[in-house]
């Protein structure tokens, strides 16, 4: 096993009974979270970090679940010994949402009332929802601060209500390739993979699983859809630019051609509606559309931020257009108007918002660096 | 630690809020972290830079100072620094006003062009000079604005900037009297206490 991997890990599962009432109003009268962990506890209890996913994320970010596995958590890069979160030296917590589809309770789950699958009848979620059952998660593993909340895209948001919400539990607040609130353009990419999934004749209403049917296709294409906005034009024109697959473009044949990149997310779409949960996709887009950081703070981010009490990093990628650049640099202006201890960066790379998962080198060691900061607590 | 950057910590009341334009690696910050604990806030752009000053555990943005630097509200530092970046910026007189716009107060530091090496250099060779404390060729060098000790008073006085203070340093350690009598001939770097 590679010396910079965390190794064979194993989700645990955390029960809770106690009532939760949402932002919708409605009661989860119990749930579970499941999640795994990477690192040790101190005897203190001062070096753990909570990692919150993203769109389509879950709780295995780092490690494998058997010696036979191809690939490594989603986060392998970030999260490991010698890496920017490192686990010599951190206790690294990632579960699923809630709400989520890879074990925690949500829309695949059953529903105590019915004894059938939620499905579309699982409360809607916001953000804060996760961060208040995330904070029953850190009760539940004996965390009064987490040393660091971290997040990437829709993780990053969570990461800064936690810091709106729970101010005195946590000392850094590390948000990357994320934003306040989504654009107009963000709400409309999540609507067309929201109506792919919902026009899908097997998606019956959001009662697949009762009906037996699954709306593979449509979830397929939501997934194509966002894919191609989490790329960037350039890291699409490295990766297959106008090769062809199969066919030729040749004149005088009717024989048509295919593109790499049709395959590629052909396959990217059928991988991703396999493992994925329909209902739960819908819910996740539902929760990034409607968070909006400072709405409650008469839309002023700058007095939003004057609840937080932690020190921030922000990161964006230079050839993101779904987060952009400029969505960070909002954050960082908020911060710096509310007299918050904020550093920024912003770093150059090719892979538009997927960047924010791959191993680039600039991006690995001021993130390093930060998180030495917050290791030392300084 | 350059000479210029310690004779500047005495200006800095303790525990006050000080943002650094370009930065750098940090060193300075820092010094004045542990020494004076202030709350500093660094600006830079280069990659490297930034990430070595965060390793020194400082509050870095990555932000070009000569794009502005709206995103500042007015008077929320007390003092706001820019050590040897005034000849590198493209409008020095904007910067020194947003300087004061933001900060209470303000301190800079610049190589004295009209130092008498360089005089010397450019009056026997005739052609811009190079050395150690400015080492880069005409055509590829980060300082676009080179001015003098006259120069940077002159605007100062245009503009109704006030110099509260002013240290010459010469090119020696010891006591810079000739730099203190005639700045303009003997200043190797030029510093400034300024406000409005």
């Amino acid at each position: 096993m590679n010396p910079a991997s965390v190794g064979i890990v194993a989700p645990q599962r955390a029960q809770f009974t106690e009532p939760l009432t949402l932002a919708c109003g409605r009661v989860l009268e119990d749930y579970e979270l499941v999640y795994e962990t990477y690192g040790q506890l101190n005897a203190r209890h001062s070096n753990a970090v909570l990692v919150c996913h993203a769109l389509s994320g879950h709780h295995h970010a780092a490690g494998y679940h058997s010696a036979e596995d191809r690939k490594p958590g989603w986060w392998d890069e970030c999260i490991g010994p010698g890496k920017p979160i490192d686990t010599n030296h951190f206790f690294v917590v990632s579960l699923n949402n809630l709400g989520g589809c890879h074990g925690s309770t949500g829309p695949v789950t059953l529903n105590p009332e019915t004894g059938q699958p939620w499905g579309p009848d699982f409360p809607s979620l916001r953000v804060r929802d996760w961060v208040h059952s995330q904070a029953r998660l850190a009760d539940y593993l004996g965390i009064e601060c987490w040393a660091a909340v971290i997040g990437g895209s829709l993780g990053g948001m969570q990461a800064m209500r936690w810091a709106l919400l729970y101010p005195q539990r946590l000392r850094h607040c590390v948000v990357i390739a994320s934003a306040m609130r989504l654009s107009a353009q963000n709400i409309a990419f999540n609507e067309i993979a929201r109506q792919a999934i919902q026009s899908d004749p097997g998606y019956a209403g959001g009662h697949y699983l009762a009906h037996n049917t699954l709306p593979a296709q449509g979830l397929a294409l939501a997934r194509m859809v966002g894919h191609i906005t989490y790329l960037s034009d350039g890291a699409m024109a490295n990766k297959f630019g106008r090769d062809l697959r199969s066919g030729s473009l040749e004149l005088g044949g009717e024989e048509g051609a295919e593109f790499q990149v049709q395959s590629y997310l052909r396959y990217q779409g059928s991988q991703f509606s396999g493992s994925f949960d329909a209902n739960t996709y819908i819910l996740m887009t539902r929760a990034l559309d409607y968070f909006d950081l400072a709405r409650e703070f008469g839309d002023d981010p700058v007095a939003a931020f004057r609840e937080a009490r932690c020190s921030f990093l922000v990161l964006s990628f230079s050839t993101d257009w779904r987060f952009s650049p400029r969505r960070s640099r909002e954050i960082v202006d908020a911060l710096i108007a509310a007299d918050r201890p904020v550093t920024y960066a912003e770093i150059e790379a090719d892979e538009g918002h997927d960047a924010f998962l791959m191993p680039i080198p600039r991006y690995l060691q001021l993130f390093g660096a930060y998180m030495q900061r917050v290791r030392e607590n300084r | 630690m350059r000479l210029d950057l310690t004779h500047i910590q005495r200006w800095i009341e303790p525990g006050s809020k000080v943002l650094d334009l370009g930065c750098g690696n940090g060193e300075f910050l820092q010094l004045l972290q542990q020494e004076r604990e202030v709350r500093g806030l660094g600006l830079e752009i280069d990659p490297d830079k930034i990430t070595a000053a965060v390793a020194r555990g400082l509050n870095i943005v990555e932000q070009d100072m000569d794009a502005g630097m709206d995103n500042f509200p007015d008077q929320s530092f007390d003092t706001v620094v820019m050590a040897h970046a005034l000849q590198a910026v493209h409008y020095p007189d904007r910067v020194l006003d947003e300087m004061l716009r933001i900060g209470r107060q303000g301190i800079v530091t610049f190589p004295n062009f009209a130092h008498w090496s360089c005089r010397l250099y450019l009056g026997t060779r005739g052609r811009m000079p190079v050395s150690r404390f400015m080492p880069y060729t005409w055509y590829d060098t980060p300082n676009i604005h080179f001015c003098t000790v006259q120069d940077f008073e002159a605007l100062c006085e245009e503009r109704g900037i006030r110099i509260l203070a002013r240290d010459m340093v010469g090119n020696t350690e010891r006591k810079p009297l000739l730099a203190s009598a005639w700045p303009n001939l003997f200043a190797v770097t030029a510093i400034y206490l300024i406000s409005h």
